[in-house]
């Protein structure tokens, strides 16, 4: 494989520009989970003009819930959703700052829009692959919607996070390069 | 008569979950290994490489392989002599369900309303439960984990029978093509042609419940797998849908008969995390 990109989060807006679509990476630092319905809450929250549990400048959203930790362990298994779920939600939560999402799966026009106006960056991680990813998450805490079990905001701090830059700022995307490369037309 | 108590029932359910959960079966494991030497995509092939390596990595730590531990489907064919006492066979199996959820750490995934209040019901019951009487003393299990990634890409027609093999199978290339990179490929497709409209999705599902790969008994249905799979590993999508030649592991098709004026086609799909375990009791 290429070389490996290391990034930290918070997310700044150069490193943003630097990461492009094909680029692996490893992501170190925190990243908050949030799913479907974490995501109404929190759009719900900004609609009516409240303050959000955790603030999402520069940070990176993980679309993630994960199973629960056995003893000695600080978290389950903890792979990716499928991020198209949240294309609805996704806007809002750019323009109040978010700088990075991580999920699987392609995303909408609207959603590729605003990553260009917000200079946002989308990683996608292997689906399925929970078990493996699991290992590079060193504490996970509950911060928001705790009665949401699995679907609860949690914060994380990942070590070496492996993922690819499926979207990046400019549009360019992963999931239509890789497709019509390998499309046999007859 | 052979009697059975419920909770033989439920312990033998609460271990298939956690089974289910965390060790792949060797008939999917074995389709993965063969994509990764056939895959030549870059990505594609470092997917599928981390896929199995995952694999090997919860079996070995005795983990969930997906955090998608999935809602239960359960397939159970009850003889007509076997007696079940001390409950309800319903019961039997959720309690098997909420032992498994709990004692094994795996997900809760099931919300008690799905539109009203979508609250979670804790203990990932119900299980969703088809049972079958057959002839016999036997009570034969089989669950399926499924997740929703996958199971929110299934797709429905109800073909005209003038559209024939063509609309067959041109509506099953358009349901994975549609589905892309969302359902976790590559992918087991599930295909129910005939009966009536909740037949065929029943077919789907149950397609999915084949041993990973093996053919359909009747030769011509079997050619129809193989072209179809040919044609779904040409659409480019690739595993994870970055791109790739092995968007699909199997192709498994089911069949009924059906009424003179339709027909009805139903594609279920699965992840590569192709989960199925059964007893038989």
């Amino acid at each position: 494989m290429t070389d490996i990109k290391k990034v930290s989060t918070p997310l700044t807006d150069e490193v943003v520009k630097g990461l492009k679509a094909g680029d692996q990476v490893s992501i170190t630092g925190v990243i908050y989970t949030a799913r479907d319905a974490a995501h109404k809450l929190l759009t719900e929250a900004i609609a009516s003009g409240e303050e959000l549990p955790v603030d999402f400048t520069n940070q990176v959203i993980y679309y993630a819930g994960p199973t629960p930790a056995k003893p000695g362990k600080v978290i389950g298994s903890c792979g990716p959703t499928t991020s198209g779920r949240m294309d609805a939600y996704s806007p809002t939560m750019m323009e109040q700052g978010l700088k990075g999402m991580i999920g699987k799966g392609p995303r909408s026009k609207e959603v590729i829009d605003s990553m260009i106006k917000n200079n946002v960056v989308y990683f996608a991680a292997i689906g399925g692959a929970a078990a493996l990813i699991a290992d590079s998450v060193k504490s996970a805490e509950v911060v928001a919607f705790d009665d949401l079990g699995p679907e609860a905001i949690r914060r994380l701090e990942v070590v070496d996070y492996p993922c690819i830059v499926a979207i990046d700022s400019e549009g360019n995307n992963l999931y239509e390069l890789g497709v019509h490369q390998y499309r046999v037309t007859e | 008569m052979k009697e059975i108590t419920v909770d033989v029932i439920s312990a033998a359910v609460k271990e298939l979950c956690i089974d289910a959960a965390c060790n792949l079966p060797e008939d999917v494991e074995k389709l993965l290994r063969e994509a990764v030497h056939k895959e030549e995509s870059k990505f594609g092939k470092y997917s599928l490489e981390k896929i199995v390596k995952n694999v090997e990595l919860a079996r070995a730590e005795h983990a969930p392989m997906c955090q998608d531990t999935g809602m239960v489907v359960v397939f159970v064919e009850v003889g007509q002599e076997v007696h079940i006492t001390g409950g309800t066979l319903q019961d039997a199996i959720n309690e098997g369900v909420r032992q498994g959820y709990i004692d094994g750490y795996l997900r809760k995934s099931v919300v008690g309303d799905p539109v009203l209040n979508r609250k979670n019901t804790g203990d990932n019951t119900p299980a969703v439960i088809y049972t079958e009487l057959v002839p016999g003393d036997e009570l034969k299990i089989q669950v399926l984990p499924k997740g929703a990634g996958s199971e929110n890409m299934g797709s429905l027609k109800m073909l005209k029978p003038a559209e024939g093999l063509e609309g067959v199978k041109k509506f099953i290339i358009q349901a994975v093509t549609e589905a892309g990179g969302n359902p976790c490929p590559p992918v087991i497709v599930g295909v129910g042609v005939g009966g009536t409209m909740d037949k065929s999705t029943l077919l789907a599902k149950k397609a999915l419940s084949r041993e990973a790969g093996a053919p359909h008994p009747d030769p011509a249905y079997r050619a129809l797998e193989e072209e179809l799979l040919e044609e779904i590993n040409k659409l480019g999508i690739g595993p994870q849908g970055f791109g790739g030649k092995v968007t699909a592991l199997a192709v498994h098709i089911e069949t009924y008969p059906t009424h003179i004026a339709t027909m009805p086609v139903a594609v279920c799909l699965n992840c590569h995390a192709a989960r199925h375990k059964e007893v038989i009791l």
